[in-house]
């Protein structure tokens, strides 16, 4: 046997493992291709600005009109509620671990925490919500978009800090230290110098943090209600929620309500889609030129 | 005077290494601002700590409210009627033996077809493909991890469950021997299905991890293996294989936990059939998070805090598992692998 002529059956093993590893990639697209063909395809039948621009109002499954409007405007108030209290909340606790509490007991609890958080299931942030605040606290008993929000920000929470506390760490402290040698006062370093230095790797983090929480369903199932009107008040009454809408049409055997939900998935993955898309533009755009 | 500050610590990164003084030794006296901006931070990171605390006394109270009036063994039992709609009497009859099992299952069937699956996907974009193409590979894996899951149960359920069935009928034809292929004549919105979307589900997540791990792998030892003469399926299988194998086996299990909690994709693929289901290729089955979302609707009080009990239950389980996951890397790492 030479040196250069591996023998036949090592050869054909080798064969035998690249053909594996190349069925194996298109039998992980295959799903990809189908689930975008059929939503796009399915989806465009009833997708139209009628359907984006009306609600389920007086709308019975058996007919073919009505629309997603409540749902789509319920969604963006859950997750944009979520977001606006995330945004800051996260930005402050990732700085504290940063910033402040460098190996001290309370910065080990929140990263403690924060991995913990980081595994839960979306339907126990779901039931968390539920029993603290609905059948803890009682408020909002029928349902409310706000206690929705609640549940997304949690779990929007953990990849929020975890994200921006990865963006800080990646300032050099040289910068840090620069600062302070001008006489510039932490906090103002912080702000000044730190945060715009990250500012583009914290959107990023940010904005996957909402695509994936845009498109929960099982916590916003236990806490929104049921509406079929559009409810533009997320702190009473139950709301409508886009995702949730795709689940309710799918449970209906009537094909106008099946066309209704294959018309709401394509709407939910345009959004997903376009927040996962600009996040990463953001990030392409502003990382080294080196690296793209 | 703060507008200047960036162009001036622009300028002073090029200059010679000083001695480095920790970054506190140069901090001004903490002023007015300082207190305000650090407390703040602080707090925050005491808030979140105060409602985690919050939510897991309320959880835990209502969980044992409902516990303290079940009539059965909540652990081993396995019928599911919280609200005592079928029982004598009306009285609440509850365990989790069942929908624990169909959780195992479905999330082991998951894993089972995806790892093998997404670890050669894995190795394919980082030893196979072209370097560029790898990277737009990558992201087309990555898009799977965006689509969002009450998606995946509307294709599970209208597209994926129609070709299931056939393949299910193969297997239970030439299978059916073995009790779990056994089937009543009907095929599809089975545990197996339910199975093979969590499959598709986790294999984003597991993919991902295993090729930042493989890409990882130490350029000598890929080229110690090549200079011995090994084609390159030897060198993955000695070299990339073992260099990844903690890193690995964590990312499948952290798979497996994503899976246990998978909701609304296995509420809506299952048809839910009260009791416990071993056979997996009829239709039929629940786990502990779909049957909090398809049940929850109709619960009355002790309905919903049973569903609360068992939400807990799978918390604890899918900590355990996400614990277990962190462990097997520490100990490699301790290990020096």
């Amino acid at each position: 046997m030479s040196l250069s002529q591996p023998n036949p059956v090592r050869k054909a093993k080798n064969n035998i493992a690249y053909g594996v590893m190349v069925l194996a990639f298109v039998i992980a697209i295959i799903p990809l291709i189908s689930i975008l063909w059929t939503v796009i395809s399915k989806g465009a039948k009833d997708f139209d600005v009628y359907f984006l621009m009306h609600s389920m109002r007086n709308v019975s499954e058996s007919q073919s009109n009505g629309g997603a409007y409540h749902a789509i405007l319920g969604t963006l108030e859950q997750v944009g509620l979520a977001a606006v209290i995330t945004i800051p909340l996260s930005l402050l606790v990732a700085v504290y671990l940063v910033e402040y509490g460098q190996r001290h007991r309370l910065a080990q609890a929140v990263t403690f925490f924060v991995d913990v958080m980081m595994g839960l299931p979306s339907i126990v942030a779901g039931l968390f919500i539920l029993s603290f605040w609905v059948l803890g606290l009682g408020i909002s008993k029928t349902g409310s978009g706000f206690a929705a929000s609640l549940a997304l920000l949690i779990l929007m929470m953990p990849i929020a800090i975890r994200s921006t506390e990865e963006m800080l760490r990646l300032v050099s402290p040289a910068l840090r230290e620069a600062s302070y040698a001008l006489g510039v006062s932490k906090w103002r370093t912080i702000v000044k110098v730190v945060l715009p230095t990250a500012l583009p790797g914290i959107v990023t983090g940010m904005m996957l943090g909402i695509a994936r929480i845009m498109g929960e369903t099982a916590p916003v199932l236990l806490l929104v209600g049921v509406s079929e009107s559009i409810n533009a008040n997320p702190f009473s009454q139950p709301q409508g929620s886009l995702p949730l809408f795709v689940f309710s049409e799918s449970q209906n055997s009537l094909q106008t309500a099946i066309n209704r939900g294959w018309a709401a998935a394509l709407t939910l993955i345009i959004l997903v889609m376009l927040l996962n898309l600009i996040a990463r533009l953001i990030a392409w755009w502003k990382a080294p030129a080196a690296s793209r | 005077m703060s507008s200047d500050t960036p162009p001036a610590v622009a300028e002073s990164e090029g200059r010679a290494p000083k001695p480095d003084p920790t970054p506190s030794a140069l901090t001004a006296k903490a002023g007015l601002g300082d207190r305000i901006f650090g407390g703040s931070a602080r707090g925050a990171a005491i808030f979140i700590l105060v409602l985690m605390a919050a939510i897991a006394a309320f959880l835990i109270y209502q969980a044992e409210q409902a516990i303290s009036v079940d009539k059965v063994n909540f652990l081993t039992s396995f019928t599911w009627d919280p609200d005592g709609n079928n029982t004598p009497n009306g009285v609440p009859e509850f365990g989790i033996a069942a929908i624990a099992f169909g959780t195992l299952i479905t999330s082991l069937i998951g894993v089972l077809i995806g790892a093998p699956i997404a670890i050669a996907v894995a190795l394919f974009i980082t030893h196979y493909a072209p370097r560029a193409l790898g990277t737009v590979f990558g992201y087309i894996i990555d898009l799977l991890a965006a689509v969002p899951s009450v998606v995946y149960g509307l294709w599970g359920l209208l597209v994926l469950d129609n070709h299931m069935a056939g393949v299910s009928k193969l297997i239970s034809d030439v299978l059916g021997w073995i009790p779990m292929f056994k089937t009543n004549g009907t095929y599809g919105s089975s545990i197996f299905t339910a199975g093979v979307v969590l499959a598709i589900m986790i294999l984003p997540i597991i993919a991902a991890i295993a090729r930042e791990i493989y890409k990882q792998t130490p350029r000598e030892q890929i080229e110690a293996a090549y200079a011995l003469g090994a084609t390159k399926w030897e060198m993955i299988r000695y070299a990339v294989l073992p260099y990844g194998r903690s890193g690995v086996t964590s990312a499948i299990i952290l798979g497996f936990g994503r899976a246990l909690g998978e909701t609304i994709a296995v509420a809506m693929v299952l048809t839910s059939v009260p009791g416990l289901v071993t056979r997996i290729l009829q239709p039929g089955g629940n786990t502990i998070a779909a049957n909090i979302a398809t049940s929850f609707g109709d619960a009355f009080t002790t309905g919903r805090q049973a569903l609360i009990a068992s939400g807990l239950v799978l918390f604890v389980l899918t900590l355990l598992v996400n614990y277990i996951a962190r462990l097997v890397v520490r100990r490699a790492g301790k290990a020096g692998a």
